[in-house]
């Protein structure tokens, strides 16, 4: 049997998290088919079949698939799944919207958040924000997953040759539209695939303290900027920059921690960090127990500092 | 318009959770248990919409052991009109929820489900999507806003990068994030109240469901454990340590 990726991407370019999936599916040891459904998205099926370890690329290029729409999206996915023993998505925002009516559609369940591939029926996901790890055996006649990026290394974006087939798209079913967006616009990394994340708390104190202490630091370091639940629930920045059991799951080399606590709730989403840095007043707070490095004092004189000695 | 929400009993948010020594699963016993959260944020929205006129009735719907009906007086405490429990004793799973749900649905005929986004124990977050599936319903995903303009429900979502919003026909199915709204605490009078509004019981088999679980937990461990490092005393040797040891600017 085949593996089948469905493709994140902006009809311009595969995103990050499709390489991120591509090579778990490598990791199952079948035929890997990618399945870029868009409008006008020729450019990404090329690059796509450029991607290490992609066999076979099928491209649904409609404008039923511009907006990406669970509903359209996962009738296509559904009318090919017969093909597949294994369907895979990113655990994104995208993954996590179409992947699940798919797997609805082919009356299977979905193993959602894959950290570990154990054997082709056995995988291994976060329960409780992370907080337990379950190995699961799933009994569904096709496996639908979805991929945490953070557990699977990037595949490398040339040393692949797979044919790009050209497939009929499945119509559009005509019950939800595409209104409108509100992107958030940065010159930042995008935060889930930053190599540097520098986060803050409540401790920041407010969205105006975010601009001159956080973002400054993050501009320094080239780094995405993230925050607590508890920064975002105060209303300091938008809610697409939490990191924790209710936003993104980030794993970057450098995770700077400031005025953040360290809720288990956060912990829950940047744990697999490489390298830890917490700067809190509280020399209690639980930060410190996950921190490679701390340090205690006052985060309007330290980052301020540490900005001058970098 | 009527609403169904659906909520889910969990083991509270801010309990740290035990991992059973024979590693089969997390210790529920003798732990505080509560609504999942993104459940009662959907309760909240059902209220809302009826507070504001477009909704005429609520009905809230369970899965799990006899307690869960204690979930169910919550969500009637903080203003649902009245309950559906389907007393379920063995592990409960997305997909047999969800065909489970199909039934009800085609029973009650709502115009509109709001379901969490995700369980805060299994985190799978799948019920919804799986069931506009089986049900071929539209879909609003991860909300912050829900509107009912001319006969479609606006649904503004939570994406990576930012805010989309759609339009779907109705019946639709909406699930919630945090910042949809934030939810009431039940009055003492409304927690009095409640126990006095209807519960329907409807077994599996009434509903002629098979909740047998596809996915067969093999063991459940702790996460790989991080050592706390060092504190340092001043920014300096922060910097150095981040250069010359760490390595990682």
């Amino acid at each position: 049997m085949a593996t089948l990726v469905l493709a994140e991407h902006d009809n311009l370019h595969v995103k990050p998290s499709t390489l991120h999936t591509i090579t778990a599916a490598m990791k199952l040891g079948q035929q890997v088919t990618v399945l870029i459904a868009g409008q006008n998205c020729t450019s990404v099926a090329t690059e796509a079949a450029a991607l290490k370890g992609v066999d076979e690329v099928l491209l649904a290029d409609d404008a039923a698939y511009s907006h990406f729409l669970a509903e359209n999206m996962a009738a296509l996915i559904a009318k090919l799944s017969p093909s597949y023993s294994h369907i895979l998505a990113p655990a994104t925002s995208f993954g996590k919207n179409i992947l699940p009516r798919a797997a609805g559609l082919s009356d299977c369940a979905q193993i959602s958040d894959v950290l570990g591939i154990e054997s082709l029926d056995t995988f291994i996901r976060p329960i409780y924000a992370g907080n337990a790890i379950a190995t699961v055996r799933s009994a569904d006649k096709i496996k639908f997953i979805t991929v945490r990026s953070t557990a699977f290394e990037s595949t490398a974006s040339t040393g692949g040759s797979g044919m790009v087939k050209k497939i009929e798209s499945a119509g559009n079913i005509g019950i939800s539209t595409f209104v409108g967006a509100e992107l958030s616009k940065s010159e930042r990394p995008e935060l889930t695939a930053a190599r540097i994340v520098v986060s803050g708390g409540r401790g920041v104190g407010s969205g105006e303290n975010f601009k001159t202490i956080i973002e400054p630091l993050a501009d320094k370091l080239g780094a995405a900027v993230g925050a607590s639940r508890a920064a975002v629930d105060a209303g300091y920045v938008p809610n697409d920059y939490q990191v924790g059991q209710t936003g993104k799951v980030v794993a970057p080399d450098l995770y700077i921690a400031v005025g953040i606590s360290g809720a288990i709730q956060h912990l829950a989403g940047m744990k697999g960090s490489k390298t830890i840095v917490a700067i809190n007043k509280d020399a209690d707070a639980p930060i410190f127990a996950v921190a490679d490095y701390g340090i205690v004092g006052d985060l309007f004189t330290i980052v301020p500092e540490l900005i001058k000695n970098l | 318009m009527k609403i169904l929400v659906t909520v889910k009993r969990v083991i509270d948010y801010n309990v740290k959770i035990r991992i059973k020594s024979d590693g089969s699963g997390v210790e529920t016993q003798n732990v505080k248990m509560s609504m999942n959260p993104f459940d009662e944020i959907a309760v909240e929205e059902a209220i809302r919409l009826k507070e504001k006129g477009v909704a005429t009735e609520t009905v809230a719907v369970t899965f799990g052991v006899v307690q869960a009906q204690e979930t169910l007086r919550t969500a009637m405490a903080m203003g649902i009109d009245r309950a559906i429990y389907v007393p379920v004793e063995t592990e409960i799973q997305s997909l047999g929820v969800a065909r489970a749900l199909k039934k009800i649905v085609e029973k009650e005929k709502p115009d509109l489900i709001i379901m969490g986004k995700q369980a805060i124990d299994n985190d799978s977050s799948q019920t919804g999507p799986i069931l506009a599936a089986m049900l071929g319903w539209p879909q609003g995903t991860f909300a912050s806003k829900v509107e009912i303009i001319s006969g479609k429900v606006h649904v503004t979502r939570e994406i990576d990068g930012g805010l989309e919003t759609l339009s779907l026909s109705l019946p639709a199915l909406v699930t919630t994030d945090l910042r949809l709204n934030e939810p009431r605490y039940a009055s003492l009078p409304n927690i009095m109240k409640a126990k006095k509004k209807p519960i329907e019981t409807i077994t599996p088999a009434e509903l002629g469901i098979d909740l047998t679980p596809s996915l067969q937990t093999i063991k459940v461990g702790p996460p790989p454990s991080r050592k706390g490092g060092i504190k340092v005393a001043d920014v300096a040797t922060l910097v150095d340590k981040l250069k010359n040891e760490a390595k990682v600017i």
